[in-house]
């Protein structure tokens, strides 16, 4: 049985990652992942220099799902240099960075730092919908995307996955935009826009007051999402959005995702990645398929 | 790395022993084993539309037997969810997580207000030294109250005035004219900040217990985080995480 898949020339022992923000840089969890079991380790979005992120409260759980707020806190790429990478590379998986930036040139300084470090890809986070500049500033205008994928693909040694947001009228057109750019991948989807109100404290229930709904109340969207993208572009898709159990991976890759990303659930069940792990294996034995490949994008 | 586990705990006994607030007991395999004063446990909602843990602190932990003794409020339909277990019923938990009380030999406070006051009953019953136990109440609805005397003189403050001192726990300490060397305290913000003050005017060495929105409980996703004077591990900034590096703090390290 062949569960290996290939993305921008780069292979994956199984197609099951983690998304970025929900797994820090895997060590918290590595007491009770066994990373080497993963096809990667998207790690949490991370900028030239240490941001703080926003003030608290920084979630909120809504039916079905969470609003988070975080805000992209990260320690910058020194830290993460000397002691994120390090810690990954002690593991058998493939190691795929986040990257955030406030301007063009913020992605790029980062891009290049990483240029020399021993990481497989770089994920471009142009969807984050918590800061006020960059993240989601970027991935709402199809010229924009266009236009930053074009200056990280300049700077990068790496394959590029760039990130995309559903909180667009029509995600076809900025999968386009990051195609014509030279993307090698895209990552879908970010979470969506949301916001609750505490009705006894009368207030916000985060305090940046809106946040980004992710769980599996967005699954839908995202195999939505998924769908239309693998059919309006050529490049390969990593599909994230509310996979709870090997049910939603496995959805998302017959809606065309060549792998999938476990976000949200990994609060919800710190050991979720190695169940969809043996799951799809479950799956491929009881149905008899022999290459995971032959489901990618199968369900037309 | 402190051990953490995540089990199929299973309900020894609850009851509910005051409006809102339960008592429950739960056997586990090995987090007890573990367990501190101070540290808490995250138990899993089995319904699907509640997808995170909810951290509840740890009242009392039993070695011998493998449990621990948790008392919470309820607070949403998560822990109105948790007080409907019954006996033999099983609850899914991760922990022990966090930091828990560094154990001082010296005169101590032992201050807990509201639902803070349950973390304080196993640190009574660890510290060896000289303990005053202040307890802050709305009213006359108290709960642990029998479980404390056994461990200390215990002071009462209520909101209302219907036991001991009206007013909040500095009050009931300045009434008292109580003095300690070390003070210990659990309880909402505004307690917290004023014990802060007090341990500062006065020069004593003051630990709080910290609350704040968690998801993960572990320390990855960067909800949790509270503001620190000093710059924190994981990211360079002053952000130290409440489920990690916390929940107990030294007043002065925090902002509060």
């Amino acid at each position: 049985m062949n569960t290996k898949v290939t993305i921008a020339g780069v292979t994956f022992d199984n197609p099951v990652m983690v998304a970025s923000g929900t797994f820090g840089s895997g060590e918290e969890f590595s007491e009770f992942v066994d990373l080497n079991r993963l096809g990667a380790v998207v790690t949490k979005g991370v900028a030239n220099i240490p941001w703080p992120g926003n003030p608290t409260p920084r979630i909120a759980e809504v039916y079905g799902g969470m609003l988070n707020a975080i805000g992209l806190q990260n320690p910058g790429i020194d830290v993460f240099v000397s002691r994120d990478i390090p810690f990954l590379k002690k593991y058998d998986t493939k190691i795929i960075v986040n990257v955030c930036g406030k301007s063009t040139e913020d992605y790029c300084e980062v891009v290049e730092r990483l240029a020399d470090q021993p990481v497989d890809m770089l994920e471009i986070n142009i969807s984050c919908p918590n800061v006020k500049e960059g993240g989601i500033a970027f991935g709402q205008d199809p010229k924009a995307v266009e236009a930053i994928t074009r200056e990280v693909k300049k700077h990068a040694k790496q394959p590029v996955i760039m990130k995309l947001s559903p909180n667009v009228t029509d995600i076809t057109v900025m999968a386009k935009a990051a195609e014509a750019g030279g993307a090698d991948a895209l990552s879908l989807i970010n979470t969506l826009t949301g916001m609750k109100i505490d009705v006894n404290k009368r207030t916000f229930a985060i305090a940046n007051k809106t946040g980004g709904l992710s769980g599996p109340a967005v699954h839908p969207i995202a195999v939505r999402m998924v769908y239309q993208v693998a059919n309006a572009v050529k490049l390969p898709i990593i599909g994230m959005g509310g996979i709870q159990n090997t049910e939603d991976a496995l959805e998302l890759i017959l809606a065309g995702a060549t792998a999938v990303s476990v976000g949200t659930a990994n609060f919800a069940n710190p050991m979720v990645t190695m169940e969809i792990v043996d799951g799809i294996e479950q799956y491929m034995q009881m149905h008899g398929v022999a290459d995971i490949n032959e489901l990618i994008g199968a369900v037309k | 790395m402190a051990e953490k586990f995540k089990e199929q705990a299973v309900v020894i006994s609850q009851e509910q022993i005051a409006p809102e607030i339960y008592s429950l007991w739960i056997k586990t395999d090995k987090i007890a084993q573990y367990a501190k004063a101070g540290q808490f446990i995250s138990i899993y909602c089995d319904d699907g539309s509640r997808l995170l843990p909810r951290p509840i602190s740890i009242c009392e932990i039993d070695k011998e037997d493998s449990a621990l003794h948790l008392v919470y409020r309820i607070a949403g339909k998560g822990t109105a969810e948790f007080s409907e277990k019954q006996t033999g019923d099983h609850l899914s938990v991760m922990g022990p997580l966090g930091n828990g009380f560094p154990l001082k030999g010296k005169k101590a406070f032992l201050i807990g207000g509201g639902i803070g006051i349950p973390p304080m009953l196993e640190l009574a019953k660890q510290l060896n030294c000289e303990k005053q136990i202040i307890l802050g109440y709305r009213n006359s609805d108290m709960f642990l109250l029998d479980e404390f005397k056994k461990q200390g003189e215990v002071y009462i403050a209520t909101e209302d005035g219907s036991v001991g001192t009206k007013g909040n726990v500095l009050d009931a300490i300045r009434e008292n004219a109580l003095d300690a060397e070390v003070i210990y305290a659990c309880g909402p913000t505004p307690m917290l900040r004023a014990l802060k003050n007090y341990a500062a005017e006065n020069n004593i060495e003051c630990w709080i217990s910290m609350e704040e929105k968690m998801a993960c409980g572990i320390g990855a996703c960067l909800a949790c985080v509270c503001k620190s004077k000093e710059v924190d591990g994981h990211t360079n900034v002053h952000n130290k995480r409440v489920c990690k590096e916390g929940p107990v703090f030294l007043a002065e390290e925090v902002e509060l």
